[in-house]
């Protein structure tokens, strides 16, 4: 699983390279996460509008992410496609998480 | 609006495996293409299809287990798609599925659930949902209605 990161002051960008965050690689997904966030931005956007498809699994391996950062530091969703939207809202997981339907949206909040 | 594009039973049959659920996924997705359905129709097909198939990868074939078959059958009838699947592995623990709760969110953050997110995806989106033990297979039928 490939991740590109970015950084951006205090902001890292995150970006999946990937069109599926489903159960075949979710443990692989939670294990770049891992790696590449190690960096200790507070804030982490993660990019996922080339992400089509996530199942439970995948659900869980991005609150894996989340709880692996910390609760001090923030994980920021950004450009939801809408199955991925779908899973967030029904799960009410997008309670947990901030929810932006852009990266663009993402970046003018946080970067004030 | 019925579609007027018809669509034949639908067929598939995997075995059990790490990839095997996206296989299946798209092929089926492949196979309804002639329905032309929506984004939204086409995400809860995928998703409560993904979610039973890996309950079974994971659940029914165990990775000490050996990988069997999953048959997943689909006609298009009046009230929407229905759904059979079936698969030779493991049954059911006490011969029922899980209820599928919302998960907790009124919780610590370090108790933030990471799973038990299948089975109320499954129950939340899908009709009529009924599993059966059959001989010596698990047999789960569901319903999927579509817009229109």
């Amino acid at each position: 699983m490939e991740l590109d990161s970015q950084q951006n002051g205090p902001l890292q960008i995150v970006r999946v390279n990937s069109a599926r965050i489903d159960a075949a690689v979710a443990i692989e997904f939670k294990d770049a996460m891992r790696q590449v966030t190690d960096t200790g931005s507070p804030t982490v956007i993660l990019d996922l509008s080339t992400v089509e498809f996530i199942d439970s699994s995948g659900l869980g391996a991005i609150v894996a992410s989340m709880k692996h950062m910390g609760q001090e530091r923030s994980l920021v969703l950004a450009g939801l496609t809408p199955t991925v939207d779908k899973v967030f809202r029904l799960t009410r997981m997008d309670s947990v998480f901030g929810v932006f339907p852009t990266l663009e949206t993402a970046l003018d909040v946080h970067a004030a | 609006m019925q579609s007027p594009l018809k669509v034949s039973d639908v067929q598939i049959s995997i075995t059990s495996g790490e990839f095997a659920v996206r296989e299946a996924l798209a092929a089926l997705l492949e196979a309804l293409t002639p329905l032309e359905l929506d984004v939204e129709e086409t995400g809860t097909i995928e998703l409560v299809l993904a979610e039973a198939m890996n309950n079974i990868v994971e659940h029914a074939y165990p990775p000490e287990d050996v990988p069997g078959p999953i048959n997943v059958k689909c006609s298009r009838q009046a009230d929407g798609l229905r759904f059979q699947i079936k698969d030779c592995g493991r049954p059911m623990p006490d011969g029922v599925t899980p209820i599928g709760l919302p998960v907790d969110l009124d919780v610590e953050f370090s108790d933030l659930p990471e799973g038990g997110f299948g089975w109320f995806l499954i129950k939340d989106l899908a009709k009529d949902v009924v599993y059966r033990r059959v001989d010596d297979a698990n047999q789960l039928t569901f319903r999927l209605a579509l817009a229109g």
